[in-house]
């Protein structure tokens, strides 16, 4: 995924002379996680630019540089440290085209890692897709797979509205399925890990449905798509598993159609429960789908808690808690 | 030596009923203050940060190395765009007391600052203001009409009835949007700049803050972002005394001039007279082909004061001396060229009054039609479907169902 990504980026430098990267880290060393490895090399000083530790001014600089003609990338080294840039996101970003009656936009992706899993304690680990959701004019996409990491963010480089693009860390190199005793997996056995070196997309407001099944549908994202995979299987479900991939805008028309079909509806994401991301997703499912189903909606997600660091795995939803969630909605007549 | 910590809360040297005291202010002799080369060092010219350039003496003549020798008709253009300024802001601030427009916000005492600048400045460049800038439109020559329109709310509002009013912005005129949530077009300015010198553009970026709103993480981001990329670019602190009722010593003036802070972050620093028009045009001209050159960013400083009221939602009598504005010891902007202009024998009290008589007429026909587009209460009103508009560049389904919902609501 780290490599689709920098092709991501690879191939929008060269297509396009402005699109520009900037962040902590990212021109001489590559990125903390290596995403923006060799790009400065390549590119130029100028065109990947290493910041000071300073996010609002990341933003708010990409915001001034969308302004002047480029397309900037603007990397928050996790997603634990983008609330310092929250108000040139949310109050400037996000409603430059609505407050100039659409005279100035700013076209910039903001890439950060997200979630945990990687024994990153509470600064490390933590999944605030819900809170950027929640603000008018920008879309908001996570992808669980290096096939759609690459056709996401080169979509959401041409997009000319802003993109919050969060990036699933802990399947950075391979799946997970929620259990951290089993060996690594690479993404070189994974379907989904097959990567074409050229341009594509993936449009921006399409789910995925990873897995199609009648007995329930299952709503989720990121990681936790591979821990509802092996959940699912662990109790020999014929589920249908849809990964959201885009959050803002949704493609809430596919999530209901499935519901109706299968009655059933589990929702998981590693973000904290309570005015989740899920939150959104069940009422907008109950209304499309209250009469059609069999057992009340229910929601997987991280604990309401900050992100410990000692107790990951009694943290991190993983397949135990997916399954419990399973067998409830399953039971219910 | 105090022998335990203290909690020092800063004082303004007076408050209602008090005399107006203005004894903390640090001045220079006009044409005191040397101009350097614009490659000067930053470590070499630090002293521009403390001091105050001033140009105009107080026999009304241009005197010293920052005397920009502009021709009297430059001078006399200078004139009539502050003038335009004050008298628009005047019936502005009127039409407000009538209910016709909700808000407004004055820049009585200020018009130097963007006016000189304006002028100082050339047409490509780029500018961030805040909300007390008016008079950079009226450099630009934005019709009075639309800027009016937009206080409306109306028909013709640029802003689509969104913005409150004086939340201007021009894409033609090159002047970006005002937010409104402050200091933010500080970092943004910087990014354009940035952007100016990565596209190897000659135009520099150039914006303006207050003093008060110099206290927010904005504001040092886009110090340090400037610096460390010597971005093409001019930053302004509007050194107004208050922010609302609280006086520039909250902001940190106290202990140090605010122009004092571009050296602490490596660039240069240059404290102004800001009501001293010659003075501010001079320092930008300077700070422009200093950035244009590669030469790097500038902090200016203007020293100036806020003459009127933060906006139309506050009354300065209760915060401070009534006459405290009178006391001012840089004296008014407008008075100051128009008695150097006079003294150059190329003005007259006649004149000044036929040329606002003749201003105020301009503002009033544009008043007329402004309203035909539509006010408050009256006349042609704005679609509310167009509020479902450019929250993104083609509009989501959620939103075209929004939309419908609304329209059902209102038949």
């Amino acid at each position: 995924m780290i490599q689709a990504l920098n092709s991501a980026m690879d191939i929008m430098m060269t297509r396009d002379p402005t699109v520009v990267v900037l962040g902590e880290d990212v021109g001489y060393f590559g990125g903390v996680f290596r995403v923006t490895d060799g790009l400065q090399r390549k590119y130029g000083e100028h065109r990947v630019l290493d910041t000071p530790i300073a996010e609002g001014a990341i933003v708010g600089a990409a915001i001034g540089m969308g302004v002047n003609g480029l397309r900037p990338v603007a990397e928050i080294q996790f997603a634990d440290y983008i609330y310092p840039a929250c108000d040139q996101i949310f109050s400037e970003l996000a409603r430059l085209r609505y407050r100039t009656a659409g005279e100035f936009w700013a076209p910039v992706t903001i890439r950060t890692p997200c979630g945990g899993g990687i024994r990153g304690g509470q600064t490390h680990s933590q999944s605030p897709e819900a809170i950027f959701t929640h603000v008018c004019g920008i879309k908001v996409v996570m992808p669980s797979n290096p096939y759609d990491a690459k056709g996401l963010l080169i979509a959401a480089i041409e997009d000319d509205d802003p993109v919050v693009f969060f990036e699933p860390k802990r399947v950075y190199n391979g799946p997970f399925d929620g259990n951290p005793n089993k060996a690594a997996v690479s993404w070189s056995e994974h379907p989904k890990g097959e990567v074409p070196d050229g341009y594509y997309t993936v449009p921006i407001g399409k789910v995925d449905i990873v897995r199609a099944g009648s007995d329930v549908t299952i709503v989720t994202y990121g990681t936790m798509v591979y821990v509802c995979q092996a959940a699912a299987e662990g109790l020999g479900l014929d589920a249908e598993i849809i990964d959201v991939r885009s959050m803002v805008p949704l493609d809430i028309d596919t999530i209901t159609a499935s519901v109706n079909k299968t009655g059933r509806c589990v929702i998981a994401h590693e973000a904290t429960l309570f005015s989740g991301f899920g939150a959104e997703l069940s009422a907008s499912i109950q209304e499309e789908c209250f009469w059609k189903l069999e057992a009340p909606i229910q929601r997987v997600a991280g604990w309401d808690t900050p992100y410990p660091h000692a107790f990951e795995w009694e943290y991190f939803p993983g397949q135990a808690r997916v399954a419990a969630a399973l067998k409830t909605v399953m039971e219910s007549r | 030596m105090p022998r335990r910590s203290r909690l020092h809360t800063p004082k303004p040297h007076s408050r209602p009923g008090e005399k107006p005291d203005f004894s903390y202010l640090e001045t220079s002799p006009a044409g005191a203050v040397p101009r350097p080369d614009v490659n000067a060092r930053v470590r070499d010219i630090g002293n521009l940060a403390t001091e105050l350039v001033r140009v105009l003496d107080d026999e009304h003549r241009a005197v010293g190395p920052w005397h920009p020798h502009l021709d009297a008709s430059d001078l006399q253009i200078g004139l009539k765009h502050m003038l335009l300024t004050r008298v628009f802001d005047d019936r502005m601030q009127r039409t407000q007391r009538q209910g016709k427009i909700t808000f407004y916000m004055r820049s009585l005492g200020e018009e130097a600052v963007s006016v000189a600048q304006a002028m100082a400045l050339r047409p490509g460049d780029m500018l961030f203001p805040s909300y007390r800038n008016q008079g950079l439109y009226m450099v630009r020559g934005r019709p009075l009409v639309d800027l009016m329109c937009q206080l409306l709310s109306n028909t013709r509002d640029m802003c689509k009835g969104r913005q409150l009013p004086v939340m201007y912005h021009w894409t033609a005129g090159r002047i970006f949007s005002i937010s409104g949530n402050l200091a933010t077009q500080f970092p943004q300015a910087v990014g354009w700049a940035m952007a100016a010198a990565i596209k190897g553009e000659d135009d520099i970026a150039v914006s303006w803050l207050g003093e008060g709103s110099s206290a927010e993480a904005d504001f040092h981001h886009a110090m340090l972002f400037a610096a460390v990329y010597q971005a093409p670019v001019i930053l302004n602190v509007v050194n107004n005394q208050w922010a609302i009722s609280t006086f520039q010593g909250f902001a940190g003036g106290e202990q140090r001039s605010f122009a004092a802070r571009g050296p602490g972050y490596g660039m240069a620093g240059i404290r102004v007279d800001g009501n001293d028009f010659l003075a501010v045009y001079a320092v930008t001209q300077w700070a422009a082909e200093r950035a244009r050159r590669g030469a790097g960013p500038t902090l200016i400083e203007h020293v100036t004061y806020r003459g009127a009221a933060h906006s139309t939602s506050d009354d300065p009598a209760r915060y401070r001396p009534k006459d405290d504005y009178e006391k001012w010891p840089l004296g008014d902007p407008v008075e100051r060229l128009k008695k150097h202009l006079i003294a150059l024998g190329e003005w007259s009290e006649e004149r000044h009054v036929a040329l606002t008589a003749e201003l105020d007429a301009q503002v009033a026909a544009a008043w007329k039609e402004a309203v035909t587009h539509g006010t408050l209460g009256e006349g042609p009103k704005l679609d509310p479907d167009s509020m479902f508009e450019d929250v993104f560049k083609e509009m989501p389904a959620r939103l075209v169902r929004q939309r419908e919902q609304m329209r059902a609501e209102r038949t």
